[in-house]
C-alpha cells in the first residue's frame, strides 16, 4: 500500500510525535507542529499513538490511493476532495484504490494533518519518522514530498470499522486570523528592559514571511536591552549572550526589532538572548496562524501552563474514549 | 571561581516542559566545569521524567515530562546537586584528547566569506586578518599559531546536531574574542573552523551561520551513516568534555585525510585522558604541555 504523489503542495512532510531524547546532541525533535490535530488524526484511524502522517502546509498536495485505506483529515480548515467531491473532516473516510485526494485554498489555520491507518512507514531514524527540514533528515529521503513520491502506508487490522467516526464538534479548534499564545516569561529576559517586556506583552504582533517549521518571525514592536558591558565570550552585541541551548517555544529578539519563536526544526542553541517561551500547549496554535495573522503574548505562571496540559491531555483522553 | 559567576544560578521555567539554569552570565573554564560536573551527577541519577539533559557553555538545561516530575521537584534536586559539586576545584573528567585535523585559509571557507564581505564589520580584510588585528596580533600567522598551540575544551553541542563549541585552555587573557558577523551569511560550507565570541566550532553541516570563517575541518563530527568508526556507537562525534587539539594541515595532508574518510578508513587520533580542573586552572601552558604530550607522545 502506498500513496503517490501527483502534486506534492507547497511543503508535505512525514511528521509523528516527534524525536525525543538527543536534544543534547543538537538535534531537535521536529514532529507534528500542532500535535492535536495530529494525535485526534491517528485516533480517528484507530492507529497506535505515534504512528506517522502527513503535515500539509498552506496549500494541498494531490494524491493517489494504490489500494483500499482509511484517512482522516484533521487541523487547518483545508477542504479536502476525493474525486473532486468535498469530504468531511475530522472524521475516518473510506477511500478506494485509484481514488486522487485534492485540496481547495485554504480558509483557516496553515497545517493539516493527514492521516492513514497503518501509517505512514517510512524508515525510522533515530527512533521517529520525522522529517528534520532545516539539515534533511528523517520522514521521507529527510525532505518534502515531490511529484512521483510513493509514500509507504504500514498494515492495519481492523481500519474498516472506523469509517464514518468522528470527532465531536466541541472538540474542533477553530483558527481565526488572530491568536493569544501563552508564554511563561524567563530564561535571559533580564535582559530586556522593564519597559520593553510590557511591550513586548502588550503589542499585537504580526506574522512575517519567515514563518516555517524552524521558527516564527514577527513585526510590530521595538524592544531594548538593559545596557551592560557584555561578559568574556558573549560578543559585542547587547542581544549576545554567551551561547546556550534554546528550548524548543522559547522566544529570542535579535536586533530588538523582530522576535523569534523557535519550533520543531529550530537550532537547538545558541548566542541570542532569549526571554520566555510559548507553553506547549499553544505551540499547536501557532503552527496554525500564517503570515500576516495577529499574535499576542500572554505572561502565564507555571501552574497555569500545566493546568492548560492536564486540560489538553483529559481532552485528548475524551476524543480517544469517544472514538471506541 | 572565576569572578563573572552569579552569586547564585539563575532556575528559570523553559515553557513547562525544559528548566534552564544560567551558572554564569561570562564564560569561564571554572563555570563550564561545573555545569559539566553538574549535569554528570545528574545524568547518574537516573531521574525519571527527564528526556534530556544538554551541558552548555556556562549554563545547562533539562527536558523533562512535567506529568512525570514537577519542574519544582527538578529545580530542588538541581539546587541540591549544585551544593554538592561546589565550585568543582576538585572536578576530575575522564575524557579524550582529540587530534583534529584542519586546513586554515582554506579554498573553500576562502570563497565564501569573500561572497559575503558586504556582512562583515570589515569589508577590506579576511576574517583572520581581522579577528588577528583587533585580538592584538601583528598579523594573521601569529593569530594562527595561538589558535593551533593550545588545546581546546568541548563545551556545549548544538545549534544542529554534532556542532562543537570549544573553548581554549588557555588563561582569561590569552582568551581570543571576536564579534559574529554584523548579519548572518546565509551559506557556510560543511566543516567550516569558525569562531564567535569566544568560541571555535566545526560546522557539522553546511547552512547559514555568522561566526568568522578560518578554515576547513578534514573529518566529518557528524556521521549519519555511521559508516566510519568513530561514530559506531553515535552520529556525533564530540561528547562535551572532550579536548581537541586542533592542527593545521596542508594540502597534502587535507586531501590524504579527505580521502580516507571518502573510503571509510579514517579514525581519529585519540588518546583517552583524565583531566584534572585544578591544574588547568592553576598552570594552563605547563598542563598542555601534558595533555599533547599524551596526545603525540607514542
Amino acid at each position: 500500500m502506498a500513496i503517490k504523489v501527483l502534486k506534492p503542495g507547497l511543503l508535505t512532510t512525514v511528521q509523528d510525535a516527534g524525536r525525543i531524547g538527543d536534544y543534547a546532541l543538537g538535534m531537535p525533535p521536529s514532529g507534528a507542529m500542532d500535535s492535536f490535530s495530529y494525535r485526534a488524526g491517528n485516533y480517528l484511524v484507530g492507529n497506535e499513538d505515534g504512528a506517522a502522517g502527513l503535515e500539509i502546509t498552506y496549500f494541498g498536495p494531490e494524491l493517489a490511493f494504490t489500494e483500499d485505506a482509511v484517512i482522516a483529515l484533521t487541523g487547518a480548515e483545508l477542504p479536502p476532495k476525493i474525486n473532486g467531491d468535498e469530504c468531511p473532516t475530522w472524521e475516518a473516510l473510506r477511500v478506494r484504490a485509484g481514488d486522487v485526494l485534492t485540496f481547495d485554498y485554504l480558509k483557516n489555520g496553515a497545517r493539516a494533518y493527514l492521516s492513514v491507518a497503518g501509517g505512514v512507514d517510512v524508515p525510522e531514524f533515530l527512533g521517529s519518522r520525522s522529517t528534520y527540514t532545516l539539515i534533511g533528515l528523517g520522514g521521507f529521503e529527510g525532505r518534502a514530498l515531490a511529484e512521483g513520491d510513493e509514500v509507504p502506508i504500514g498494515s492495519s487490522d481492523d481500519s474498516a470499522s472506523r469509517v464514518g467516526k468522528k470527532v465531536d464538534d466541541k472538540h474542533i479548534p477553530r483558527f481565526g486570523k488572530e491568536a493569544e499564545l501563552r508564554v511563561i516569561v524567563g530564561l535571559a529576559s533580564y535582559r530586556l528592559t522593564e519597559e520593553s517586556m510590557e511591550e513586548f506583552l502588550s503589542v499585537e504582533w504580526t506574522v512575517t514571511p519567515d514563518a516555517d517549521r524552524i521558527g516564527y518571525r514577527y513585526r510590530g514592536g521595538e524592544l531594548r536591552f538593559v545596557e551592560r558591558e557584555q561578559p568574556a565570550g558573549a560578543g559585542s552585541d547587547p542581544a549576545n549572550v554567551v551561547d546556550f541551548g534554546y528550548p524548543v517555544g522559547s522566544i529570542q529578539v535579535p536586533g530588538g526589532v523582530e522576535p523569534i519563536v523557535l519550533l520543531n526544526d529550530a537550532v537547538t542553541g545558541g548566542g541570542y538572548a532569549t526571554i520566555g517561551t510559548v507553553i506547549s500547549v499553544d505551540r499547536g496554535r501557532l503552527a496554525q496562524t500564517k503570515t500576516n495573522d495577529k499574535t499576542k503574548f500572554v505572561s502565564v505562571s507555571l501552574e497555569e501552563a500545566l493546568q492548560a496540559r492536564k486540560e489538553r491531555r483529559e481532552e485528548l483522553a475524551a476524543i480517544r474514549e469517544s472514538l471506541g | 571561581m572565576s569572578g563573572t559567576d552569579l552569586a547564585s544560578p539563575r532556575y528559570s521555567y523553559g515553557g513547562d516542559e525544559y528548566v534552564f539554569v544560567e551558572l554564569a552570565e561570562g564564560m569561564s573554564l571554572s563555570v563550564n566545569f561545573r555545569a559539566m560536573a553538574i549535569t554528570n551527577k545528574l545524568k547518574e541519577e537516573n531521574i525519571k521524567g527527564i528526556t534530556d539533559i544538554c551541558p552548555s557553555n556556562a549554563s545547562y538545561m533539562v527536558r523533562i515530562d512535567p506529568d512525570i516530575i514537577h519542574p519544582d521537584k527538578l529545580i530542588e534536586r538541581l539546587k541540591e546537586i549544585d551544593d554538592e559539586v561546589g565550585s568543582a576545584s576538585g572536578f576530575e573528567l575522564h575524557t579524550r584528547v582529540v587530534d583534529v585535523p584542519v586546513m586554515m585559509e582554506d579554498p573553500w571557507t576562502h570563497e565564501t566569506l569573500m561572497r559575503f564581505r558586504d556582512r562583515h564589520q570589515d569589508p577590506d580584510a579576511t576574517d583572520l586578518e581581522y579577528s588577528a588585528r583587533i585580538n592584538g596580533y601583528d598579523d594573521k600567522d601569529g593569530f594562527i599559531a595561538a589558535l593551533m598551540n593550545s588545546p581546546w575544551m568541548v563545551t556545549m553541542i548544538g545549534f544542529v546536531p554534532g556542532l562543537p563549541w570549544c573553548y581554549q585552555l588557555v588563561p582569561p587573557d590569552e582568551q581570543v574574542e571576536v564579534p559574529k558577523y554584523v548579519r548572518p551569511r546565509t551559506f557556510t560550507p560543511k566543516h567550516a573552523f569558525g569562531f564567535g565570541g569566544g568560541f571555535a566550532v566545526v560546522y557539522s553541516v553546511q547552512g547559514a551561520g555568522g561566526y568568522q570563517l578560518y578554515g576547513i575541518a578534514a573529518a566529518p563530527v557528524l556521521d549519519v551513516s555511521q559508516t566510519l568508526k568513530d561514530f559506531k556507537d553515535s552520529i556525533v562525534f564530540p561528547k562535551p568534555g572532550d579536548i581537541f587539539n586542533y592542527r593545521n594541515v596542508g594540502e597534502e595532508e587535507f586531501e590524504e585525510i579527505t580521502a580516507k574518510v571518502e573510503d571509510g578508513s579514517f579514525e581519529y587520533r585519540i588518546r583517552d585522558f583524565t583531566f584534572h580542573a585544578d591544574k588547568s586552572l592553576a598552570d594552563p601552558h605547563t598542563y598542555n604541555d601534558e595533555i599533547k604530550g599524551v596526545l603525540y607522545g607514542d
